[in-house]
């Protein structure tokens, strides 16, 4: 089953084509990648999937429904949640802080209830602790719950964006080169997580740089270059396509190899 | 009977308890005292007050309003309108002008809050001196430069706090059940929403808050706690005039909120209670006054510059280390 719908998905900045005309599906329940080489469109395209931008021309369909240039939070609120490239925690608050305003969306009350505190209001935040824990707990931070967001180390920073992200309960998760910054260690962890998200029946959708945590853990990846979509196809396939060793390698390099 | 006594320190540290406490000596002093210090810990309650709306906005959301005092001289115009010139009781009054300070500042507050960093600082700003040249220039209502004089004193019926003892203790009430309505406001839903929002609003966007809402909800909390400090202040003193909420309230909230702590509870409270009374502690020094009254303030902000309520958490932080392992 389809979850999400890339259909002809054109988006220009003036003269210049960030995505043109791009078309793939993301299968329910799949860790799914997109790659390229810097500038080939990535994050413009995950910004027009996520409502941060609108597409200039073509159509995203999620979950069954048209989902195209409806505003970020209204695409948030039907279950498509995105993280950053860089980190944007909320420095101020406490790491499990930041994952309990993640459940803002699933949540509900205002002025009022905060005031009055009725039971359902204490109910929703005990539960809203609980669950905040739990999903620390998912990624390896429990330990820190009490620290300020600031001062855990990057790789953590990361893990704790993801942990915030899945409080909103997405059905497909939107991670921008989540690996960016890590060492090998924390994308090891990171790469844990990402699987195991999955295993929760999560689909995921991560723009990376890194190639071997992409080739671990994708099932399908598609390969961006100069706006264009240059290969789609299973990890195995994209590391035989000559169009993607040209993108990553150059097209000089990859004749010379062919000649020697 | 030690798991109970480790509850009670969690809950109150050695600092809050020695804050309450001073608080308490400092409040038995002056209503023991009398006289002009009562004025000083009046205003201090009335900044308090103000500075806590105000941390709402500039502390909790990280938004920035030069304008704020606008709606103290709403809430103490309308008083002055209300009680001294048609004569309604001061109880009813009062509510009333805290509609109407939230009504504007909803009306108000939807077209500017689109603007961001310093263009919402530059544009609130036009805010308060709007409202103060309307202070000065609509004389049919506000009886311009001359002030309006005449305003009881808060009491309900037939009743008035005679003295201004009595007017202190219900002025402290007054801010004590501020500081309760922040706390609860702080720690919901809605207040990690704000919090949010000062942190990242892309990434507040991204988790589904609606900023705009947001955002404007903090400005009319503020505008509306403005507005009781304001009517507070024209029960309290009698008079207002247009220079009451004049610029120098801008500045004096700004500075009370920083030295105290911005985004904090009691951060508001502490910096409205020293910066009312620092000019006090330096009377003898004269002309130097004012001098030693800002070099005070710039080193506690060189040594605190998250604020004196930053200060336990400096201590523990300093106690972890040297222990080695926080608890």
């Amino acid at each position: 089953m389809t979850l999400l719908a890339v259909q002809n998905v054109t988006k220009r900045f003036g003269g210049l084509v960030a995505n043109d005309a791009i078309a793939f599906d993301v299968p329910a329940q799949s860790v799914f990648a997109v790659i390229g080489p810097n500038g080939a469109g990535k994050t413009t395209l995950f910004n027009v999937i996520s409502g941060f931008l609108s597409p200039s021309e073509g159509r995203i369909a999620f979950d069954g429904a048209d989902i195209t240039g409806l505003a970020q939070r209204a695409i948030a609120a039907r279950g498509l949640v995105r993280t950053y490239q860089l980190v944007q925690l909320f420095k101020d608050l406490t790491v499990a802080e930041n994952v309990q305003v993640g459940f803002h969306l699933v949540t509900k009350g205002a002025i009022g209830a905060a005031l009055l505190r009725p039971r359902w209001m204490r109910q929703q935040e005990a539960r809203v602790r609980e669950q905040a824990n739990e999903l620390l707990g998912f990624v390896g931070l429990a330990a820190q719950a009490e620290a300020r967001a600031d001062t855990l180390p990057y790789g953590q920073q990361r893990l704790l964006e993801v942990a915030r992200a899945l409080a909103a309960s997405p059905k497909l998760l939107l991670l921008d080169e989540p690996a960016a910054g890590l060492n090998t260690a924390e994308t090891q962890a990171l790469a844990e997580v990402i699987l195991r998200i999955r295993a929760r029946g999560i689909t995921v959708l991560l723009i990376e740089h890194d190639m071997s945590l992409v080739m671990q853990i994708a099932q399908r990846i598609v390969v961006l270059d100069f706006g264009k979509k240059i290969a789609e196809g299973t990890p195995d396939e994209i590391k035989a396509h000559p169009d993607v060793i040209a993108a990553y390698l150059g097209t000089n390099l990859g004749t010379e190899a062919a000649h020697a | 009977m030690t798991s109970r006594s480790i509850t009670f320190t969690r809950r109150f540290s050695p600092v809050e308890i020695g804050g309450a406490l001073a608080g308490l000596a400092l409040l038995a002093f002056v209503l023991v005292h009398g006289g002009y210090f009562v004025t000083v810990i009046g205003f201090a309650a009335i900044y308090g007050i103000f500075c806590t709306g105000l941390n709402f906005f500039m502390g909790y959301t990280g938004q920035a309003s030069f304008g704020q005092n606008a709606f103290a001289a709403l809430g103490g115009y309308g008083t002055a309108i209300l009680c001294a010139g048609q004569g309604w009781q001061p109880i009813l009054a009062l509510p009333v002008t805290m509609v109407i300070s939230g009504a504007i500042a909803l009306i108000v507050g939807y077209p500017t809050l689109r603007l961001r960093g310093h263009y919402l600082a530059m544009a609130t700003f036009a805010l308060g001196l709007i409202t103060y040249e309307l202070s000065i220039e609509w004389i049919d209502l506000t009886q311009g430069y001359m002030g309006y004089a005449g305003i009881p004193p808060l009491g309900i019926g037939r009743y008035e706090l005679g003295s201004d003892r009595e007017q202190l203790v219900v002025l402290v009430i007054v801010l004590l059940l501020g500081v309760w309505i922040a706390q609860r406001l702080k720690d919901s839903r809605f207040g990690r929403a704000l919090r949010a929002i000062a942190g990242s609003e892309a990434a507040a966007n991204a988790l589904g808050i609606d900023i705009a809402r947001y955002k404007l909800a903090a400005f009319v909390v503020a505008a509306v706690y403005a507005s009781v400090a304001g009517s507070l202040f024209a029960h309290f003193i009698g008079f207002i005039s247009p220079e009451v909420f004049g610029l120098s309230m801008v500045t004096l909230s700004f500075t009370m909120l920083y030295l105290g702590g911005i985004g904090t509870i009691w951060g508001p409270i502490v910096g409205a209670v020293i910066v009312s009374m620092l000019p006090e502690a330096f009377r003898g020094l004269k002309e130097l006054q004012d001098i030693a009254y800002a070099g005070v303030l710039i080193l506690i902000l060189i040594f605190f510059p998250r604020g004196l309520a930053a200060l336990p958490g400096m201590i523990a932080q300093w106690r972890g280390a040297k222990t080695g392992a926080a608890p």
